[in-house]
């Protein structure tokens, strides 16, 4: 089973409508929880990026036999320093950004911590895709 | 702890319109106070409650990740009618309490919620 989703970049209160609705599909196709919790907390700060740092983009998730693959595509400014971004407390987020509670540095270190396959693609000046994988 | 006493001991207001009966329905064992919504989706546990400065929709969407049952906005701020209609949309309870964050956590510490989630990890 498939969705796609487009991501709006310049509307914030709208972010994360993605993964509110990847969501409420888990639940009814009996996912377990612990898979669900996972599953949301990964994708929603994957939204988050791509509305923030990619200036928006589209969201394909798959529910497959064995793993649910979500990737999150954008044509941003894509990430110069892939390490440096993976780091704990790294972030390049505004003040306005942290205002609104994000910009902590913590999404990609949470969405390695939570998913069994993590992977970024990315191209200074020509965007990122960011693919993570949790297996059923 | 019920959240109807929760909602007595910080002199708080149900802004999604429950009334006690109803907040004594929900069991609240953890409570979690931060303005990082980054933080919670990294830290927080079952059950929970998120005490917050933070007014937007984005702590009602981190609440619903992770499956977070009510929220209290602290220090008087108030959540705007878009906020509360995604909240009930969501299920989720919001409360509204004068009391600052501090006062507010330590309130509740005081009456042992979350303290023996606490010690588990230590
Ligand atoms: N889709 C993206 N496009 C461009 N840069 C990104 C993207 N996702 C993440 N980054 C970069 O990686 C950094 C770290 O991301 P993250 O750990 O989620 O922290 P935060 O979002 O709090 O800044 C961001 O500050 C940003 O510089
Ligand atoms: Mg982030």
């Amino acid at each position: 089973m498939r969705r796609t989703y487009d991501i709006d970049g310049k509307d914030f209160s709208v972010a994360g409508a993605a993964s509110s609705d990847f969501k409420v599909l888990l639940k009814k196709l009996g996912i377990p929880g612990d898979v669900i919790r996972r599953v949301s907390i990964a994708m929603y700060e994957a939204e988050i990026n791509t509305v923030i740092h990619g200036g928006g983009g589209k969201c394909e998730a798959e529910i497959a036999d064995n793993r649910i693959v979500i990737s999150f595509i954008d044509q941003g400014p894509g990430i110069p320093d892939i390490d440096a971004a993976m780091q704990e407390g790294f972030s390049t987020a505004s003040e306005q950004i942290r205002e609104m509670g994000f910009g902590a540095g913590m999404g990609l270190p949470n969405i390695k911590k939570y998913t069994d396959d993590f992977q970024i693609q990315t191209v200074v000046g020509k965007g990122t895709t960011v693919t993570l994988c949790i297996n059923l | 702890m019920l959240l109807s006493e929760i909602k007595a001991t910080l002199h708080a207001v149900a802004a999604t319109g429950e009334d006690d009966a109803q907040l004594s329905q929900v069991d609240i064992s953890t409570a979690c106070g931060s303005d990082l919504l980054s933080d919670v989706l990294a830290f927080v546990k079952d059950q929970s409650l998120l005490l917050t400065g933070l007014v937007n929709a984005q702590v009602i969407r981190t609440a619903e990740m992770m499956d977070i049952m009510a929220i209290c906005f602290v220090r008087g701020k108030e959540p705007t009618d878009e906020i509360i209609d995604l909240a009930r949309e969501k299920g989720i309870t919001v409360l509204t309490t004068e009391h600052p964050m501090y006062v507010t956590c330590g309130k509740l510490y005081a009456k042992d919620l979350g303290v023996r989630a606490d010690a588990q990890d230590l």
